[in-house]
């Protein structure tokens, strides 16, 4: 479904990748390898070389604002540049999903000043859901949760992609979350990406 | 009736002001006393010897000479925009930007000034040519730099929500929200705000002038009114098109922020 080809970017060695219909592939590596560049440049926000392909169609022929919303990432920390929360979303959130990660049911209509780290993050994730992207490019889409959020976010983005046949990259650092996810498992490091042995 | 003529002395009875003032200064340790002082002298010397080029000019009158004089404080001018911008893009792209803008805005509205509304025989005749195109650079140049500076700036300090909304499939134009209509308002405020208390709170400078030279205040208002349509045109013009290529030169093809060409 999402076919990367010698993509390359800075100093990096050409990285090729293939992630099916509703796989999620695990990313590792120390923090300053270069994980959230590699996940920048398939959403081609970065200058790059080589192509990336979603059902066969290239991102150079595709407007980039079209494949953005296709092929999304989400940065580990989620900004909010309106006032109101609900302001960012194109579309209503039902209370119960946002009960559902443990967030207030009336917080769309909360100022973005009134939100945690916690809750930035989880609204961050359902901002993304919301533009229903094809690939989910996810940089430590956990990392300022703790472990009852973390599962509800994981189950989340489970469910999402089971539903509508999205697939993911997903970085984290927490090896335990690695497990959960299963899958294949990548480690970037030396400025080059491997495929972990099973 | 003519101006009365101003001596040395009489310069050097103002100039104590000045000198005052930086000794007030240093007295406070503000560290300024130092520029105030060269900024006068240098005002002073650049004044004195406009004034003979100028004295120079008028007596010639040349087309070549009026030319040559555009130039120079059209270079000076974009120097000028380049030194006020806190980040600048790599290489010549923004002297490029900020003097080409400001050419094209300043000579088009001061030669729709000379040609149209003042048509002086001739119609380049420096009396009139040099102190218009001097009021409209200016004041364009204060808009352009202000504009650019405030639009990298703005760009800048928000890169990241830049990103972010990016990310999320918004285009180059929708991402960087309403800045760039900042820096226009930003940049155009001043003019307004001179406008709509020119006469009342302040005389401008150029009226002033004209009436402390003896002319009379009811043609003197006449001049300063075109002469202010003219500032309003080519500073919003000049910046209007300065923001919309710097949103080209932040951005590449691809809708990418390209803030490495920024140093």
């Amino acid at each position: 479904m999402l076919k990367v080809v010698g993509l390359s970017f800075l100093d990096w060695e050409p990285v090729s990748l293939e992630v099916e219909a509703g796989e999620i592939v695990c990313a590792q590596g120390e923090s300053g390898s270069g994980k959230s560049l590699l996940l920048r440049a398939i959403a081609d926000l970065i200058p790059h070389t080589g192509e990336v392909y979603l059902h066969g169609d290239a991102c150079s022929g595709i407007l980039p604002t079209k494949w953005r919303r296709e092929v999304s990432f989400l940065a580990a920390e989620a900004l909010w540049w309106e006032d109101r929360v609900g302001a960012h979303f194109l579309s209503e959130v039902s209370p119960e999903r946002l009960e559902g990660l443990g967030l207030a049911g009336d917080c769309m209509d909360w100022p973005v000043s009134r939100l945690s780290m916690g809750e930035r993050q989880r609204l961050g994730i359902l901002r993304l859901l919301d533009r229903q992207p094809r690939v989910l490019l996810l940089d430590e889409p956990t990392s300022n949760l703790d472990a009852r959020s973390s599962g509800a976010v994981e189950s989340l983005l489970r469910e999402y992609m089971e539903g509508s046949g999205a697939c993911s990259i997903w970085v984290t650092h927490d090896e335990g979350q690695a497990e959960r996810i299963g899958g294949r498992r990548f480690y970037m490091g030396g400025k080059r990406l491997e495929e972990l042995a099973r | 009736m003519s101006a009365i003529d101003l001596s040395y002395w009489d310069l050097g009875f103002a100039a104590l002001l000045a000198v005052g003032l930086a000794a007030l200064f240093r007295g406070m340790r503000l560290g300024i006393s130092g520029s105030l002082l060269v900024a006068a002298g240098r005002m002073m010397i650049q004044l004195t010897l406009v004034g003979y080029v100028l004295r120079f000019l008028f007596e010639e009158g040349r087309l070549w000479m009026v030319a040559l004089m555009a130039a120079i404080m059209l270079t000076v001018a974009s120097r000028e925009i380049l030194a006020r911008q806190k980040r600048k893009l790599s290489g010549w792209r923004s002297w490029r930007l900020g003097a080409s803008t400001l050419f094209v805005s300043s000579f088009a509205i001061s030669l729709f000034g000379l040609l149209v509304v003042v048509r002086a025989d001739p119609w380049y005749a420096p009396q009139y040519a040099i102190p218009i195109l001097g009021m409209i650079i200016s004041n364009t140049m204060n808009a352009i730099s202000l504009g650019m500076d405030r639009l990298t700036d703005a760009i800048y300090s928000n890169r990241s929500v830049v990103e972010q909304r990016l990310a999320l499939g918004q285009s180059a134009q929708e991402a960087i929200g309403g800045y760039a209509k900042d820096c226009i308002r930003a940049g155009m405020t001043p003019v307004i705000n001179s406008m709509a208390t020119a006469g009342i709170v302040a005389l401008p400078g150029m009226m002033t002038g004209q009436i402390l030279a003896g002319a009379s205040p009811v043609e003197a208002v006449e001049y300063q009114i075109v002469i202010w349509f003219m500032i309003a045109g080519g500073s919003g013009f000049g910046m209007a098109v300065a923001i919309k290529l710097l949103k080209g030169q932040l951005f590449d093809e691809r809708q990418r922020l390209r803030l490495e060409r920024l140093r």
